[in-house]
């Protein structure tokens, strides 16, 4: 087989899957709907992982064609095409393998759903549009899959449609993405008019170097520099679908998707698109500081905000979702600091560990019959053995314990800013290593609450039910119920997420951040940049820097994270709520997420219908419509009366008025012969 | 395959409509109704050869017929299509077999005559796309109004004759107006009404250039619709059945921008470069001011009527994209891909409200709500037009738009912005209506009783739906033909008349 079809193939076996299941599922029915998806992913995976195999052992080389002409306009052409080198290998196996894990999951997750295989062929119709993003050649396919994702996470986000929540989330997921989208365009927009007329990355990137110095006027008499100003606009779209600050709010709303989806699409994948995005456009981000300088702000403000309104949530998904938002700040940050492998680093890891911490939340939310309040549970160690050893270890993946994955890959964030030159940088490592103690803090709160403790859905008061899933009539457990662990298609997907979450880290830290395996993908300027050059002068191997990191301050930190939190929830639950009432103006402000919903609805939604209402009524029907259009009506009404009365019926009249008229156009005439 | 094919594309259905006029009255309306089918497939079909027999490589016009007519005056039957006239007809025939089929069994009251009417005004449009002569087109250009106040005045809503009037009063304005221009330019040219001989004209003055420019503008502007003169379209759109609907936004509003671009460009070329500002600035009114009175409908096909005028917006802004005296390829063949694309796309949302009035009787968005739980499969259907409509990749409504944003960076980086803005303001009116009227619990008794979409329906939606995905995947099946076409009408247009 050669190369093409090869990627030909895994990028379309999930389409064929979802197609049969979209389009056929209600006549093959609910296995047949499930096995044909995840073969389909699967048949993906098993290639993605013959790939970066390839790729690992250096015997592969880069794939860079097109596939067929989507379009050509002025002599160039513009082709859905597939580059596919070591940082499209690696997003392969990713995407691929949480992919297969969430299908094989929501088998048992999705049983009882009437929307089964509507289900399956969304999640299978976004693998494909996934692996076309992180496939494609060119600007034009990145888009197409940048917004196919989204609209597939529209689509799962608003799969319970019936749902006043879930709709509402599903619309402002996607107007904010689409104001992302808009920077993005536009972004694209100059490269197509300054980069040569091309929207190949490997024309674009060739023809960056000559335009350093380029500027253009979008203000006039204000010079900018062109290379700022594309790398800023295509951040905006980085920053909708990675859920950066400002542009963060639809990311914990989209929790009202089932479950698998908020693993796959809203914490282990799509928003990592923008990391990736900006990781593939390194040749042009290292060309503009001051671009860099907005990445670094953007990524530690949502690093550390988004963590604190973590501590607030009593919602397990929500939790996780405040989690992750923080973690995709921690991955902007490591652009910012140039150290674009060390942020593909931990897309991988993040990828691992926050997809087993989501499916364990769902696992408990199972186990809970679809209660999601995390005050109503407690003590389900015992109930729920494999979901709370893998949920731990997830934790303790994602709080940065020393040679967990997840160790690895944000240490080396916190290290990469602390050697930046640039001037957010400092503020920028004050954001994450304080996030490493708030990280600490809510994911032990959580799984505190959660596992261990007393068993606090026996003293659940019957009005006290918060449960989000309870579209088919769940209303969580009632105070005699036990919990029960969740199938093996539910807990295998666990524990082979686990595995990685805890091991991947050790080995890929070499080769991916200090070996050659981003060479000739990533450009990093090192002169300017040399924050990933030095790390690698102080890197003395995997098992080394686990060593040496009990001593570091950020060990310390998470430490001191998971005592406060034990403490707090298991010690002296007293304290809390003591600190909630202390403070609670600040508790206010987290539990309202800082009133930014609150803002953007007055400011953007209710001020575009004001204003659409005024243009309206106004506008429209005030002014067009009532003074010129009908105005011109009753122009010609009073004009037809004054008519009327000369049409009188009369033949003599009409008679008179003729002869009038000929004798006055003869007048006329003779008069022109006479004075000619 | 014939060699008077453009002819036949005409007339045939012309012929068809009077044949089915003839089975006359509603006892026969089922063979009125197998008539009018097969006359606007064979009209479609008579079509395809233009697009599969037509030559790429050649810019001018092909399948050119002339014959004299009023051999005194210098009028000429002569037809012609070139790479860009070409779309428009074989647009106008398919969907003039959509509208036919949607009629079927909605329209009760007369049916011969509503599908006659549909008939003959396809002949009529098809004969305003390949008019090569000024008095030809003219006589198309109005006839086709004929069949279209009718339709709305006898199958329309309540406000039906306002609406007329409305429709007629704008179009009377501008029409006459360039009866005067053409008749100025017959002169100019030797006597003669030959759009081509227009063309030539190597010499006309700015000022009379100006003159005539606002002649053509008054005329084509209220067709398209731009901002001011729109005022007509969303009360046509509201009192029209929902066939008059679906001709009126996939086809009518496409001659007003294809009048610019047969008549206006390349006859005044140093007019429409100096007035070429103003253009952008309409349209982009239309665009984002439009786009947000849309977002207050409360009325579904009057939002979609003012979706219909923003994206238009996109039209004019692409024709009008100007470096200096050249125009910019990517906007010009971005407005004409985003012509024939809206022509699927609204012909596919006003056929999706048109479904919905069928069963509950009406428009109102207040009145729906949880759809999907009832008409599952038309839900996935309206989702495809909605996303389309918002301009998602992978349909057409995404290539015409990033076509001209692409053209409008390349101009000036504020056009591009704010024609940009539809992104967000397209997908906020679009996916709103269809949040409030498709998702959600079933809201009422009458959302309750609806059946999902029979066969009929399902064909249409069907047609429609590979439509928009067809040229969303592969728009360089449609932009290929139009390719030298375009090169020509830019570069006639750089090359300056004073």
């Amino acid at each position: 087989m050669d190369m093409k079809s090869l990627y030909l193939l895994i990028a379309l076996s999930p389409l064929v899957g979802s197609i049969i299941a979209g389009l056929f599922g209600w006549a093959i029915g609910r296995r047949a709907s499930h096995v044909v998806t995840i073969l389909g992913v699967a048949v993906s995976a098993a290639l993605s992982f013959k790939v970066l195999y390839a790729f690992l052992s250096g015997q592969a080389e880069v794939f860079n064609a097109p596939v067929y002409t989507w379009l050509t306009v002025g002599g160039y052409e513009f082709s859905v095409g597939f580059l596919v080198d070591s940082l499209t290998a690696m997003m392969l196996v990713v995407v691929t393998f949480v992919s297969l894990m969430v299908h094989i999951y929501t088998i048992g997750y999705m049983q009882e759903d009437p929307g089964y295989q509507r289900f399956f062929s969304y999640i299978s119709l976004f693998t494909f549009s996934m692996l076309m993003l992180v496939m494609s050649n060119n600007f034009i396919q990145l888009f197409f899959g940048w917004e196919a994702v989204g609209l597939v996470s529209y689509l799962l986000i608003g799969f319970w449609f019936k749902r006043p929540t879930a709709i509402y989330a599903n619309l402002k997921a996607f107007l904010v993405n689409r104001v992302g989208d808009f920077g993005f365009l536009l972004g694209i927009g100059l490269v197509l008019a300054y980069f040569g007329g091309s929207l190949n990355y490997s024309d674009v990137f060739a023809a960056a170097p000559a335009l350093a110095s380029k500027t253009i006027q979008i203000i006039p008499g204000c010079d900018w520099s062109l290379l700022t100003v594309t790398c800023i606009l295509l951040f905006i779209g980085a920053m909708g679908k990675s859920a950066q600050f400002p542009l963060h709010v639809w990311l914990p709303d989209s929790m009202e998707g089932p479950t698998p989806i908020s693993a796959l699409i809203h914490a282990a994948t799509m928003v990592t698109a923008g990391i990736f995005m900006v990781s593939r456009m390194s040749p042009l981000f290292e060309m503009s500081d001051t671009a860099l300088n907005v990445v670094l702000v953007a990524g530690s403000i949502t690093a550390l905000f988004m963590g604190f309104l973590g501590i607030v949530q009593n919602d397990i998904k929500r939790v996780v979702a405040y989690s992750t938002l923080s973690q995709l700040g921690y991955m902007t940050v490591a652009l910012g600091a140039s150290a674009y492998p060390v942020a593909m680093f931990h897309v991988m890891t993040h990828a691992f560990f926050k997809a087993l911490l989501f499916l364990g939340a769902g696992s408990v939310i199972m186990g809970m019959h679809h209660d999601q309040d995390m005050r109503n549970m407690g003590g389900l160690r015992k109930y729920m053995p494999i979901t709370w050893l893998t949920s731990l270890l997830g934790s303790l993946a994602l709080i940065g314990t020393p040679f967990f994955s997840g160790f690895y890959s944000k240490d080396s964030i916190i290290e990469a800013v602390q050697l930046s030159h640039l001037p957010a940088a400092g503020f920028a490592y004050f954001a994450v290593i304080a996030g490493v103690f708030v990280t600490a803090f809510y994911s032990f709160r959580m799984y505190f609450l959660v596992f261990h403790g007393k068993e606090r859905w026996m003293e659940k008061k019957d009005d006290h039910h918060h449960g989000h899933d309870d579209h088919d009539h769940h209303h969580g457990l009632g105070p005699n119920d036990k919990p029960h662990e969740s199938p093996w298609v539910v807990t295998l997907p666990l524990v082979l997420l686990a595995i990685p979450s805890v091991l991947v880290g050790f080995f890929a830290i070499e080769p991916l951040v200090y070996g050659s395996f981003f060479k000739g993908v990533i450009a990093i300027h090192s002169e300017a940049h040399p924050a990933l050059e030095e790390l690698a002068h102080e890197f003395h191997g995997a098992s080394a820097m686990g060593m040496h990191a009990f001593t570091s301050l950020p060990f310390l930190l998470a430490l001191a994270g998971v005592v406060t939190a034990w403490f707090f929830y298991m010690k002296a639950p007293q304290i809390p709520a003591a600190i909630k009432q202390k403070f609670s103006f600040i508790n206010q402000v987290l539990e309202n997420k800082y009133y930014l919903d609150e803002l953007y609805y007055a400011v953007f939604a209710k001020g575009s219908r004001a204003l659409g209402t005024f243009f309206w009524k106004v506008g429209d029907m005030l002014l067009i419509d009532g003074l010129v259009v009908n105005g011109a009506a009753k122009l010609v009404g009073t004009f037809s009366k004054l008519v009327r009365k000369l049409q009188t019926g009369f033949i003599y009249s009409y008679a008179m008025t003729m002869i009038i008229g000929v004798l006055a156009l003869m007048t006329l005439w003779f008069s022109q012969i006479i004075l000619r | 395959m014939f060699t008077n094919q453009l002819s036949l594309v005409i007339w045939a259905p012309i012929v068809a409509g009077l044949l089915v006029l003839a089975t006359g009255g509603d006892q026969r309306a089922n063979l009125a109704r197998w008539l009018a089918v097969a006359g606007a497939l064979i009209g479609f079909l008579l079509s395809l050869p233009l697009f599969t027999g037509f030559d790429n490589l050649n810019g001018g016009m092909q399948f050119e017929e002339v014959k004299p007519w009023i051999a005194s005056f210098g009028i000429q039957y002569h037809l012609g299509v070139d790479g860009i006239s070409m779309l428009f007809v074989i647009l106008n025939s398919f969907t003039t077999l959509m509208v036919v089929l949607a009629g079927w069994q909605v329209i009760q009251k007369r049916p011969a005559q509503y599908m006659a009417a549909f008939l003959i005004m396809s002949g009529l449009i098809n004969g305003a796309f390949a008019a090569l002569d000024a008095i030809l087109f003219y006589v198309f250009f109005e006839g086709m109004l004929i069949p279209m106040y009718l339709i709305i005045g006898v199958w329309g809503g309540p406000r039906r004759v306002y609406a007329s009037f409305k429709f007629f009063l704008y179009t009377l304005l501008g029409s006459l107006l360039m009866l005067v221009a053409l008749i100025y330019l017959y002169f100019q040219a030797g006597k003669t009404f030959d759009i081509q001989a227009f063309q030539a004209i190597a010499k006309i003055p700015l000022n009379v250039q100006i003159l005539l420019f606002i002649a053509f503008f008054l005329s084509f502007a209220v067709k398209v619709p731009m901002w001011p003169v729109h005022t007509w379209l969303p009360d046509a759109h509201v009192e029209a059945p929902t066939g008059g609907s679906m001709v009126l936004a996939a086809i009518t509003l496409k001659i007003g921008a294809y009048g610019f671009l047969r008549f206006a460009l390349p006859i005044l070329p140093d007019a429409a470069r100096e007035l070429s500002w103003i253009m952008v600035a309409l349209s982009l009114v239309a665009v984002v001011y439009i786009g947000l009175v849309a977002l207050v409908q409360s009325d579904m096909k009057k939002l979609v009527a003012y979706s219909s005028i923003s994206h238009m917006g996109f039209v004019t802004l692409g024709l009008f994209m100007f470096t200096g005296s050249h125009l910019n390829q990517w906007a010009v063949e971005g407005a004409l891909v985003q012509m024939v694309s809206h022509g699927f796309v609204s012909a596919g949302m006003f056929f999706c409200i048109g479904v919905m009035y069928d069963r509950v009787h009406s428009r109102n968005i207040a009145d729906y709500g949880g759809v999907a739980n009832k008409m599952p499969i038309f839900a996935a259907f309206m989702m495809l037009f909605a996303m389309a409509n918002s301009g998602l990749p992978a349909t057409s409504g995404f290539a015409g738009e990033f076509m001209v944003i692409m053209g409008a960076v390349q101009v000036n980086f504020w056009y591009a912005a704010l024609a940009a803005t539809t992104l967000i303001f397209g997908a906020a009116y679009t996916l709103w209506m269809y949040k409030r009227v498709i998702f959600g619990e079933v809201s009422n008794h009458h959302v309750e009783e609806m059946a999902d979409v029979n066969k009929r329906e399902f064909l249409v939606l069907a047609v429609l739906a590979i439509a928009v995905l067809g040229m969303g995947l592969y728009p360089q099946g449609f932009v290929e033909k139009m390719h030298l076409s375009v090169n020509d009408l830019i570069a006639h247009v750089a090359q300056t008349k004073l």
